[in-house]
């Protein structure tokens, strides 16, 4: 082992900014990305419980096709395969806004949207089916009854698989330096390209990592234990 | 859309992207296979590890699970790619270098997997298995671990499954599996949209009917 550490390499030159940069496009497709899965999740788990048989074949379909398939295919067909399709109008507003980034976003958002959609699914399904008969019964329609009553407490309810499924987007977002997109992990391999300081910058970035994704699991910690709702003990599990 | 070039490529992309008869080193079935059971032993020890009473072993395992859960794969995969070389004091093929990065990693999470198989086992059987005069080593792989497994097989099953979409990650280090496999046919044919969306296909196949058989286990499981 003929290997000399040397971590000035992290704060000299570019490496700093670049780590910098890195980090916030992470967060920008991952927040991107999850508004996206999380409102797809919501609404194809919410489909997927209704007395409705085409809507529930529907949303099933759909989670079982996108999250069978690897994400970096899907990167990869809906950027290369996909994005040249598209109308001269919509292509052209992609290339000026980067394509790669939006590919990304929307990869990552239909990728997750469908586990999401499966964990909002379990919380639904862990409601008794009481409660919403008796919201039924006091006059509200499916829709209200699902929107005051069932989603309210499944949100509460999932907390748990949801941060957990949150922490896979986020680090899963690192998929998207296949397409070129320069998020954290991109930024990390371009330090070892220019310093050749494979360790230190594998370092950085691994440490940039973990200290988000613990970060955000206490957080959520905390506020699952304040919105719990009193006399739960079981908590929705996702597959 | 022209569908001509699956056909063209069909032996290709299953032979050497799927399988990894070829001539180059691949194959997405030929790095998932050797990886869950490699994992699989490795996640047991550490599993293991974990719920030992001892802190010296259950403090590392614990650090180990956690840390790796806590980073994303493609970064694994490159740490393995830069630091393995440099501990080996050589270059290593792809094929080796992924292969480790899968079952460290695979470990992390067939560890908890492994543990929840445990502690899913009624604490009576403990009980009576030490009654009857069975050392706790015994205990362990004569009483414990038979049933535990049994547990564990469609949890098992699943995350082979998401070891087998991973393994598309293999490619950023050059590894032909079946996504490399249709880059290249790609990269000659610029056919992207039919290409990747038939890989997609072939993957969601394996995928799907391995997550049917996992669903029809566990309720046979239950039945039981």
């Amino acid at each position: 082992m003929s290997y000399e550490l040397d971590w000035s390499v992290l704060w000299s030159g570019q490496s700093g900014g670049w780590l910098l940069q890195g980090f916030l496009t992470t967060l920008e497709i991952s927040t991107l990305g999850w508004v996206l899965a999380a409102a797809l999740g919501a609404l194809c788990g919410a489909l997927r419980t209704v007395p409705l048989t085409i809507l529930r074949c529907l949303a099933a379909g759909y989670v079982e096709f996108f999250r069978n398939v690897p994400l970096l295919v899907w990167m990869f067909f809906w950027y290369f395969g996909v994005s040249p399709l598209l109308p001269q109008v919509a292509r052209e507003w992609l290339f000026d806004h980067g394509a790669e980034f939006w590919a990304a976003v929307f990869a990552l958002g239909v990728y997750h949207g469908a586990r999401f959609s499966e964990v909002i699914r379990a919380g639904i399904q862990s409601i008794p089916k009481t409660q919403l008969e008796a919201a039924l019964s006091t006059g509200l329609t499916i829709a209200q009854a699902y929107r005051l009553i069932i989603l309210p407490i499944a949100v509460r309810l999932i907390i748990p698989p949801a941060t957990n499924e949150t922490l896979n987007l986020i680090k899963n977002s690192s998929v998207a330096l296949t397409i070129g997109v320069a998020e954290l992990t991109f930024q990390t391999r371009q330090i070892e390209t220019y310093t050749a300081k494979a360790f230190e910058a594998l370092a950085a970035g691994t440490i940039i990592y973990l200290t988000l994704c613990l970060t955000i699991a206490l957080l959520m910690a905390r506020i699952e234990k304040r919105v719990a709702i009193p006399g739960m003990i079981g908590q929705g599990s996702a597959p | 859309m022209d569908f001509e070039v699956i056909v063209n490529n069909f032996a290709f992309l299953m032979a050497q992207g799927l399988f990894g008869f070829g001539t180059f080193a691949g194959g997405t079935l030929r790095l998932a296979l050797p990886a869950i059971v490699l994992g699989f032993l490795l996640g047991t020890l550490v599993g293991l590890a974990r719920l030992s009473q001892r802190r010296w072993l259950s403090l590392p395992a614990t650090v180990y699970v956690e840390f790796f859960r806590g980073v994303p794969l493609v970064m694994v995969i490159f740490w393995f790619w830069f630091v393995v070389p440099v501990l080996a004091g050589q270059a290593l093929p792809e094929y080796v270098v992924a292969l480790t990065a899968f079952v460290v990693f695979e470990a992390a999470y067939l560890a908890e997997i492994v543990r929840a198989g445990i502690q899913s086992v009624p604490r009576g059987q403990v009980e009576a298995a030490t009654a009857t005069g069975l050392t706790s080593a015994m205990t362990m792989r004569h009483v414990i671990l038979p049933q535990a497994l049994r547990n564990m097989i469609p949890a098992l099953v699943t995350q082979f499954i998401v070891l087998l979409k991973d393994t598309s990650l293999a490619s950023i280090i050059g590894y032909v599996d079946l996504t490399k496999a249709a880059q290249i046919v790609n990269n000659r044919e610029i056919r992207p949209f039919e290409i990747y969306l038939f890989i997609a296909l072939v993957y969601w196949f394996c995928s799907y009917s391995m997550s049917r058989y996992a669903r029809h286990l566990e309720i046979r499981l239950r039945a039981v």
